[in-house]
């Protein structure tokens, strides 16, 4: 099968695959590349768990050609720590009991994520919205919600 | 709440009262994991070369395979392997064959006759994925279709089709016997004829499909040492693997099952589909091999919570008491046992809810249809049944004029009663449930009402009784269908009901007792025995057709001797084990640092 070149950024590094012609985002990133924390879970861009991040913007993983993110900056919950050092939205999720099987959290994760960089200090509304995409079968969106809100708190300095 | 108090049978050294979580977030110990997407699911290992297995599926809800044409497929380049019925060494199963529960009675792959829409016929191993999913397209089954049928009471009429050959009856046979799992404390029809109202109810609840978000799948791959490891999303791992070897007739210290983190189960991910077909794969092509469900299969294909229906009938005075309570229970398994006929012995022992009843019986229905196996569900069993009894709860309150939680506490179970399937009940709390459920609400109760204690007023009189109880044979194996029974309990349609109490039970067995812990005792029944008898006495035949006869007599056991007063305590170890978990409700005997 023909294979396609594609360059991009991964969390900071450049990156270079071999795609196969059609495959998308998320096959690529998980089976190509090795980074598994994007996970399948419809594979037709109705749960959002593969959620990632396209040059700041949520992306559905699944549905997303591969080819189409030549050049371009990817980011995955593997971005999100500095190291041993967690992101505050890593913290709060943690804290907060923000996960239960723990399969949507990426695809949450991420998708907060574009929320906190375009608006640092959203409403709860706003969260709402940010991850309306996403479906987190063990239903814990309260503490999700929660947790996105203390983050933004805890980024922009409110709580420590 | 001065009245709630926390009572502890169990652990009591081990728990503390200060248990304040509710509403507090809590650490996870997977939780780091989880938020650095590094807790391992099983699709999260890599292989080499790893091949993708995909179905053949039904699209019909009932057919008869004619023929199989993989003509189309043979010369595919990237097919590494087609799996055919009698690739699958034993290809008959069911779930809880682990437990001996229930006689085998579905394929792996269906080569004969397809009963629900996506059952898989025959399984093809490619390279990619989409290359699996496109030869499937290509292969050509013929079918004839057969007739179907979707409704639990339409499958027990008499022109139904026969769902599942296994059971011809559509029913699932309860302790060879009966075409249902019979309940009878005391006498519901007779406490009818004296009740102020009869209230009647019909509950109806739909499948639920558990959707986790990790659909079910497994990876397996051939290891050294002529063993195959299986990374699965299994939430029974050790079912799994059993189901694995009894199909595969492969011993199971040949396979090597690795669980971990799933993504969401809710009892959907207990039905142990993939792990036989990728391990089967895996042998079958030397390669690893991976099955999973696509988001469209997890919702077809995989095993919903079932439907029920059910039926309820009380006998209630003008003061609120509920004298007796009939249910009819019919629930719909879908094509295959799986676990359904379990869900109803546990729904049985749960009637008549956490009320005292003084007299209750049940006719509860595993029915077998064209719709897509059930499965376990958080709770099943009990779920809709306690949605059932407690809409209805509601429904008599209205009738009488009563206020709902009144008419609960009035009626609720306390510490000591007998409950309908023989057991006593301890730790009850509903009073206690209700009393802060009225405070929260706003409901205001009376000062009795907000004294009354589970603790209290149990245990004594007819509350501890086991009732003197009708027993009938209505609803024997195979009667239904050619007779059209009724499904109720107490329409006595059969010539041989009701019987004389304390004769012909479905405790009464025909073979000699082996040991003395196996004679029946009959202040357990609730049969009328009359003086004991000898153990020597004839043990007592179900009775032959003519109604008449006399019925011989009541078996008993003899008296046992008083025991000693200063009889040895139960073992009890004089200090905590030091061992293990130190969490409430986990078992004392899970031992080492695992779960600590």
């Amino acid at each position: 099968m023909a294979k396609t070149p594609v360059q991009f950024n991964l969390n900071g590094s450049p990156t270079a695959v071999f795609s196969d012609a059609g495959a998308n985002l998320l096959d690529v990133l998980r089976r190509d590349v090795g980074d598994l924390t994007p996970k399948y879970g419809c594979g037709q861009g109705t749960c959002g768990t593969c959620t990632v991040l396209v040059d700041g913007e949520p992306r559905l993983s699944c549905l997303t050609l591969a080819e189409s993110i030549e050049g371009c900056s990817v980011e995955t919950v593997s971005g999100l720590a500095n190291g041993a050092e967690l992101d505050p939205l890593q913290i709060e999720f943690m804290e907060g009991f923000a996960a239960q099987c723990g399969y949507c959290t990426p695809g949450m994760l991420m998708a907060a994520r574009a929320l906190l960089n375009r608006n640092p200090n959203p409403t709860r509304e706003d969260v709402v919205e940010a991850i309306s995409g996403n479906i987190c079968r063990c239903t814990g969106y309260e503490s999700i919600i929660d947790a996105v809100l203390r983050a933004a708190a805890r980024r922009t300095g409110r709580i420590a | 709440m001065s009245s709630i108090e926390f009572r502890k049978d169990l652990f009591a050294d081990e728990r503390n009262d200060d248990l304040k979580e509710i509403g507090k977030p809590t650490i996870r110990q997977d939780i780091l994991g989880h938020v650095t997407g590094r807790s391992p699911y099983y699709d999260d290992h890599l292989f080499d070369g790893l091949l993708h297995l995909k179905c053949v599926r039904s699209p019909h809800h009932h057919a008869r395979i004619r023929s199989i044409d993989t003509s189309a497929i043979e010369a595919m380049p990237g097919i590494k392997r087609v799996i055919r019925p009698e690739d699958v060494p034993n290809n008959l199963n069911t779930l809880l064959s682990l437990i001996n529960f229930g006689r085998d009675d579905e394929a792996l792959l269906q080569g004969k006759k397809v009963s629900y829409v996506g059952e898989p016929v025959l399984a093809i191993v490619a390279e990619t994925e989409a290359l699996a999913r496109r030869a499937c397209k290509k292969v050509h089954v013929e079918y004839e279709v057969l007739p179907h049928v979707l409704d639990p009471e339409e499958a027990l009429k008499p022109e139904a089709p026969v769902v599942n050959e296994v059971y011809p009856n559509n029913t699932f046979d309860y302790h060879d016997l009966y075409d249902h799992q019979k309940l009878r404390f005391g006498d519901t029809e007779n406490a009818f004829k004296s009740a102020d109202h009869i209230i009647e109810g019909r509950y109806q609840l739909s499948p639920i499909e558990q959707a986790p978000t990790e659909t079910c799948g497994a990876i397996a791959a051939p290891e050294t040492n002529d063993r195959y490891v299986c990374y699965t999303g299994t939430q029974a791992l050790f079912f799994s693997l059993g189901t694995t070897a009894k199909l595969l007739d492969m011993p199971s210290s040949r396979l090597h099952f690795v669980g971990g983190t799933v993504g969401g189960g809710f009892g959907g991910k207990v039905d142990s589909l993939h792990e036989p077909l990728a391990v089967l794969g895996a042998h079958l092509t030397g390669a690893p091999v991976k099955y999973t469900f696509d988001r469209q299969e997890e919702m077809q294909v995989g095993a919903p919570r079932g439907a029920e229906r059910w039926f309820i009938k009380d006998g209630v005075m003008d003061d609120g008491r509920i004298v007796a309570r009939q249910f009819t229970g019919l629930f719909d398994a879908g094509a295959y046992s799986r676990l359904s006929p379990y869900a109803i012995v546990k729904a049985t022992g749960h009637l008549p809810g956490p009320y005292t009843i003084p007299n209750v019986s049940s006719n509860v229905y595993c029915v077998y249809t064209n719709r897509t196996p059930a499965t376990a569900m958080r709770g099943f069993g009990i779920t809709a049944v306690d949605f059932a009894i407690e809409t209805h709860m509601d429904k008599v309150a209205t009738h009488i004029g009563m206020n709902p939680i009144e008419l609960r506490i009035r009626n609720a179970y306390r510490d000591g009663d007998m409950k309908a399937h023989r057991r006593l009940a301890k730790n009850t709390a509903l009073i206690e449930c209700c009393q802060v459920a009225a405070q929260k609400a706003g409901v205001r109760l009376s000062p009795e009402l907000m004294a009354d204690s589970s603790l209290h007023g149990g245990g004594i009189g007819e509350r501890v009784a086991i009732p003197e109880t009708i027993v009938d044979q209505d609803g024997k194996i195979g009667e239904r269908r050619q007779k059209n029974l009724s499904l109720h309990p107490g329409d006595r349609s059969s010539p041989l009901s009701p019987v004389p109490e304390g004769t012909a039970g479905e405790n009464v067995v025909a073979v000699p007792a082996q040991d003395p812990d196996m004679v029946m005792e009959p202040q357990r029944t609730g049969h009328g025995t009359g003086t004991p008898s000898p153990r020597s006495a004839p043990l007592v035949q179900a009775p032959s057709v003519e109604r008449d006869r006399p019925m011989p007599a009541p078996q008993a056991l003899p008296q046992q001797p008083t025991e000693p007063a200063n009889e040895a305590a139960p073992y009890k170890p004089d200090k905590p084990f030091d061992r293990g978990v130190k969490r409430p409700g986990v078992s004392r005997f899970i031992s080492g640092s695992r779960r600590r």
